[in-house]
């Protein structure tokens, strides 16, 4: 088995495609970061337009590495799927397009151990993924902003928030919210990786990922009571920015953040189980239908 | 005799609003009195750093207690600072120099009574500003007579709302220094557009408590050390 993943490791690391993914996250980042810098405070005079009359706020200390962090990850961990999809939907597809699908399964191995292994070398793609956006999304833009208190912008049912975070209590939340999101976006390498067992060429694994991540997000984000209550529970999209939970702090009663404290853990639990449950009962299904299947190519 | 009958009723009529008369114009002149002398304790103090910390209470703001340092220099320049990390502070809290409502002549003094704040006893004092085009249009200051300091001091502006300030003085009573400091201010509800955040709905409801709905805000400035007439650079303000 061991062998077997350092192969499969090792031809992810020879296709081009795997770099475009690297690339692509440090491009935005640096875009990002490039961004704010000549222009950070006309963000922050746009999401406190309702408050600026009323409140005096170091602009320039609100934006700092943190706070970049936080805003890159909540645009790229939705495009992220797409990378993993890249990779991930390769992963039966093109043995067969190559016609190297057939000869591989005529090895002493079961379907069942190629079909793991494949799905563990999307795991550490996916795990370097987000290690690659750790190092350019958050330590980067601590070396360019530096380092200070986190303000997180948030609308709660009717509510608007403004929660801040001390410096001091932020590191642990992103190695929380990595760890988080290195689940949540194994649920698409796992998806990837069963559509494409159907699929001769990796092309059609990665549109219809692509879609049905796209057309569930989309879902996931109507605010209609009929969808909220009887849909959107069933979406795992609906738990992918779960590592947010993570950032968002409980309070006293006076409304004073307590250090260390998280607002709903149960929630972001639950979340966390259900995105497993997806995982194992994906892989579970990729499993039975790889082993079912007619390989010809 | 009729001539003396009239004078006989009129004389005790025009003496008591006489008295009336005089007794206000003098409690008039008190009032300018007392706040002449609260001026002069202020005047005490040209410049001060002070380190304190402070507690914001606002509906919709989520932020911990901050450690801060308050800069003041005369005539009216003052800045609360958080050194440490990031703070909301309310744009009216430089109205927590209180001089800055004493500083010239510019109003008229109205001697409002007498009041009771935590049991001592209060002369309520109104300042109605001479400029029309004035942002404050009324300041009502309560004085503690005995010790010559400000223990309250509500101020109304044209355009920024209505500020109180609720002083409690300990070591620097002296020079009319607070030890601390409750400001209660307005602002307006805080709104931020769904769908730009994407945010994890985890369920949970939000409580609409009566702060929520409640527009006025609080902070609370406990200060610790002062540094008075030591002088303070102005790349500070």
């Amino acid at each position: 088995m061991w062998n077997l993943l350092q192969i499969e490791l090792f031809k992810i690391s020879k296709r081009p495609r795997t770099y475009i993914a690297f690339a692509a996250i440090f491009a935005i980042v640096a875009i990002f970061q490039f961004a704010f810098k000549a222009d950070g405070q006309s963000y922050m005079d746009l999401v406190l337009q309702s408050v600026k009359d009323s409140f005096e706020l170091d602009k320039s200390k609100a934006i700092n590495g943190y706070f970049m962090c936080y805003i890159i990850l909540n645009t790229l961990l939705i495009q992220v799927p797409i990378l993993v999809a890249l990779i991930a939907a390769d992963s039966i597809s093109g043995e067969a397009n190559m016609g190297t699908l057939r000869l591989l399964i005529s090895k002493p191995i079961s379907r069942t151990q190629l079909i793991l292994v494949k799905f563990a070398a999307a795991t550490i793609f996916t795990i370097f993924l987000l290690l690659w956006m750790a190092i350019t999304a958050l330590f980067m833009s601590l070396l360019v902003f530096g380092a200070d208190d986190m303000l997180i912008f948030r609308v709660k049912g009717e509510e608007s928030q403004i929660m801040q975070i001390t410096k001091d209590d932020i590191m642990w939340r992103y190695f929380a919210a990595f760890g988080y999101a290195t689940v949540a976006l194994t649920v698409i390498a796992a998806l990837s990786l069963f559509l494409s067992i159907f699929a001769e060429n990796s092309i059609g694994p990665i549109i219809a990922t692509v879609c049905i991540v796209i057309v569930c997000t989309i879902i996931s984000n109507i605010s209609v009571p009929i969808i909220d209550r009887n849909v959107k529970p069933f979406l795992f999209t609906s738990y992918l920015v779960g590592w947010k939970g993570f950032f968002y702090i409980a309070t006293n009663a006076d409304g004073v953040p307590i250090k260390g404290s998280l607002e709903n853990w149960p929630a972001i639990r639950k979340s966390l189980f259900i995105l497993i449950g997806h995982i194992v009962v994906i892989v579970w299904a990729s499993v039975a239908v790889f082993n079912r299947k007619d390989i010809l190519s | 005799m009729k001539i003396s009958n009239y004078m006989k009723t009129l004389s005790p009529l025009f003496f008591s609003t006489a008295l009336i008369l005089l007794s206000m114009s003098s409690q008039a002149q008190d009032a300018a009195t007392l706040l002449k002398k609260v001026k002069s304790i202020m005047d005490k103090v040209n410049d001060y750093e002070a380190t304190g910390s402070m507690k914001t209470n606002v509906s919709f703001l989520k932020v911990p207690e901050a450690e801060v340092k308050i800069y003041f220099k005369k005539p009216n320049k003052l800045k609360i600072k958080n050194e440490k990390g990031i703070s909301f502070v309310p744009k009216g809290a430089v109205s927590i120099n209180l001089s800055s409502i004493l500083n010239g002549n510019d109003y008229t003094i109205i001697d409002a009574g007498v009041d009771k704040i935590g049991g001592v006893d209060v002369r309520v004092i109104k300042l109605l500003p001479l400029d029309d085009n004035a942002d404050v249009v009324l300041s009502t200051l309560y004085i503690d007579a005995a010790n010559n300091i400000i223990k309250k001091a509500k101020t109304t502006t044209r355009l920024n709302g209505s500020y109180q300030l609720e002083m409690s003085y300990g070591k620097y009573v002296g020079y009319g220094l607070p030890d601390k400091i409750i400001f209660t201010f307005n602002t307006k509800d805080y709104k931020l557009p769904k769908g730009v955040t994407f945010d994890f709905d985890d369920g949970s409801e939000t409580k609409k408590t009566a702060s929520s709905t409640n527009k006025s805000g609080k902070a609370e400035i406990v200060f610790n050390t002062y540094l008075i007439n030591k002088g303070v650079a102005d790349a500070n303000f």
